[in-house]
């Protein structure tokens, strides 16, 4: 299939180019070339289509002072330097790149475009012109973790994993320790789907969780189609990524909500001012980069002060979501009552915690 | 065996079914297509126009059938696209196809961009009473959604078609030797024509199936590579019938069949477990094409190459 996609992204990022190239250089300064490389397409209503909602924020603060262009659905690997390059090539200033899997590739880039800015999400190599953000994603799963403690009634949480890199074990984690807080007895499946997007394979997924005993679902896929089986099925969900209250108006719980615009302007900002760093931001509630959607009503009142109070405090600074005593799955201690992990630690995290189900995948 | 597993049996049959309709749709259309000597790679892209087409005219009308009937239409367009190109205009078939699949994602994207986020009821599955209500079998057999007895029927019916009918006869004497045919009398190229419209029709019924059904839902690139596994299975179904609609069960039982495994804490790298269905094809299609003349009576001999009237 890499052939066939290659050749589609081809022809989209001739298009883009000629679409945003053409209606730009009708304009008189030198605006700021800002390029965003998407791993799905902005029409997946998850993950891509949130940074999507950043570009088109950039675009409606700065105006005419920058021109954006993205390239969506391109394949982590080669296809991905690919593309990358032809954004350094066309003499791009700053240049997104939003998934994992791109960080070779932009680290590859960057080192031949030493006059182009890069950032990349969630990775974790640097260059001299490449710097990285991420949000803290697992501080909106402390609070779903929360109130899935709260709400299940099978004490089995089920949880769609993509691919099992830190980043999402960190999630399954998070969820799993603040159910633990307020359910001693929650333990939860994960289904490693192997895929960032793929509709009818979340929908499987979703599908064998439930049959298997799960009554609250959570995804670190890009679709809504887990929040779908849920509400047909009955049992509860949470959005990922985006509010996705449309795909289960009663049983959607709430929704992660990831916010890149305030980042994205501040970079943007950045460059302009000629103050651009190579950084690594890592913000999460705090900071404005990880949202909350609105509570269900179903929510019992009780389970929604407590899912409040969680955020307030990780807001707060007072309450860290992996705070010992942390045990791993074959009961050792992994953190000391009174110590956390630190964010190197999270940053790598290949372990799961207690209470999570079957042996992660390495 | 215990009440519980024979639930949990069915459950997971049911599902296979589910997984496999729009498999089977667009293998069962290529399949057509490919007998009448046309290989169209435009599967993919065919099945997201259907999937476009059904999602938006339901969501417009508010009647699901007006989105089949949509998706059927707006996949024979396409498919009309690739039969001029290929039969009048005599272009190369792998390479339209090709294109034909990458438009379709584009042209998919483009129309569903005021239709992302935006839901559909999903169809209800067929209930019979008493009947739907019998343990096991109640499920299986008479409670799926009505799309599942179509693709049997269909499977039915094309077995039908080329092993019984004149009609299929002529359609097969077109795959195989053109010139033939064209030396009878036959109108070669409105016979491939209609084999592609068929096919396109049922790629466009399988997109439907996915945007109205399966995950009721628009959203872009939602058939993720399934018009990829059609071609396939109609090579590993070795052009017949009822082999491709076996291939879509085998291919989209494993699939669930891993993911339960998974759930159930078996101790397998998921990664090893998601290769499954694909190993699982390719040990099937080493062992059929072991028997070569099987596969060279089956394989349509003209298949994918250009063909002049005159000539």
């Amino acid at each position: 299939m890499g052939m066939f996609k290659g050749t589609r992204l081809a022809a989209i990022a001739a298009v883009v180019a000629g679409l945003f190239g053409g209606a730009v250089t009708a304009q008189a300064a030198d605006p700021l070339k800002v390029g965003f490389v998407y791993v799905g397409p902005v029409g997946d209503l998850g993950w891509s289509y949130q940074h999507d909602v950043g570009r088109k924020a950039l675009e409606a603060h700065f105006g005419d002072k920058i021109k954006t262009a993205y390239v969506e659905d391109v394949a982590e690997g080669a296809d991905a330097e690919r593309v990358i390059a032809q954004f350094g090539q066309q003499g791009y200033d700053l240049v997104f790149t939003t998934s994992f899997g791109f960080m070779n590739p932009t680290l590859k880039v960057a080192k031949k475009f030493p006059k182009t800015k890069f950032e990349h999400a969630t990775g974790y190599k640097t260059a001299e012109n490449m710097g990285i953000y991420d949000a803290r994603f697992h501080e909106g799963r402390a609070v779903i973790g929360t109130i899935a403690g709260h709400m299940t009634k099978t004490n089995v949480i089920g949880y769609i994993g993509s691919f099992p890199i830190p980043e999402v074990v960190r999630g399954i984690n998070a969820v799993t320790l603040a159910a633990r807080k307020v359910n001693p007895n929650v333990q939860v499946k994960v289904i490693w789907v192997n895929s960032w997007y793929d509709p009818g394979k979340e929908r499987e997924a979703a599908e064998t969780l439930i049959a298997q005993g799960a009554d609250i679902i959570t995804q670190h896929t890009d679709s809504p189609a887990a929040v779908q089986v849920a509400e047909e099925k009955g049992v509860w969900a949470f959005g990922q990524a985006s509010d996705m209250a449309k795909f289960g108006p009663k049983r959607l719980l709430t929704s992660i909500i990831d916010d890149w615009s305030g980042y994205y302007i501040d970079r943007v900002q950045a460059v302009m001012d000629g103050k651009w760093k190579a950084d690594t931001t890592w913000g999460g509630f705090k900071a404005g980069m990880v949202k909350l959607g609105p509570l269900n009503p179903a929510i019992p009142a009780d389970v929604q002060k407590a899912a409040m109070d969680v955020k307030a405090g990780i807001e707060a600074g007072t309450l860290n979501p992996f705070a010992g005593p942390i045990k791993d799955q074959d009961g050792k201690e992994r953190v000391k009552a009174g110590e956390a992990l630190t964010d190197k630690d999270l940053l790598s995290m290949d372990w799961y915690v207690e209470g999570v189900q079957g042996k992660l995948p390495k | 065996m215990s009440v519980e597993l024979l639930d949990a049996t069915a459950l997971l049959l049911v599902a296979m079914m589910r997984a496999a309709v729009p498999l089977a749709l667009a293998a069962l259309g290529e399949l057509v297509t490919e007998k009448s000597g046309v290989l169209n790679l435009g599967v993919e892209g065919m099945m997201l126009t259907g999937a476009v087409a059904a999602f938006a005219a339901t969501v417009s009308t508010g009647s699901m059938t007006f989105g089949l009937l949509a998706a059927v239409l707006a996949g024979m367009a396409m498919a009309l696209l690739f039969g001029f190109l290929t039969l009048y205009l005599l272009t190369n078939q792998v390479a339209t196809g090709l294109a034909l699949t990458i438009f379709g994602i584009g042209l998919s994207a483009f129309v569903g961009q005021g239709f992302v986020g935006q839901t559909v009821e999903p169809m209800a599955a067929v209930s019979l009473g008493a009947l739907s209500g019998i343990p096991f079998i109640g499920k299986l057999v008479f409670g799926q959604d009505p799309m599942v007895y179509l693709t049997l029927a269909l499977t039915g019916g094309i077995w039908w078609f080329f092993a019984r009918a004149r009609a299929g006869l002529v359609v097969r004497a077109v795959g195989e030797s053109p010139h033939a045919a064209h030396a009878i009398g036959y109108p070669v190229r409105l016979i491939r024509l209609g084999a592609v419209l068929f096919g396109g029709a049922c790629c466009g019924l399988a997109g439907a199936y996915l945007s109205l059904v399966y995950t009721p839902m628009w959203v872009e690139g939602m058939t993720a590579g399934r018009g990829w596994i059609a071609l396939a299975l109609v090579v590993f179904a070795t052009w017949r019938p009822w082999r491709a609609m076996l291939g879509a069960w085998l291919f989209g039982g494993i699939t669930i069949i891993q993911l339960h495994v998974q759930g159930m804490g078996v101790d397998l790298p998921s990664q090893v477990l998601s290769m499954l269905p694909y190993l699982a094809t390719i040990v099937v299609l080493v062992l059929i094409s072991r028997d070569s003349t099987r596969i060279r009576l089956n394989a349509p001999a003209s298949i994918g190459k250009v063909f002049h009237p005159e000539g």
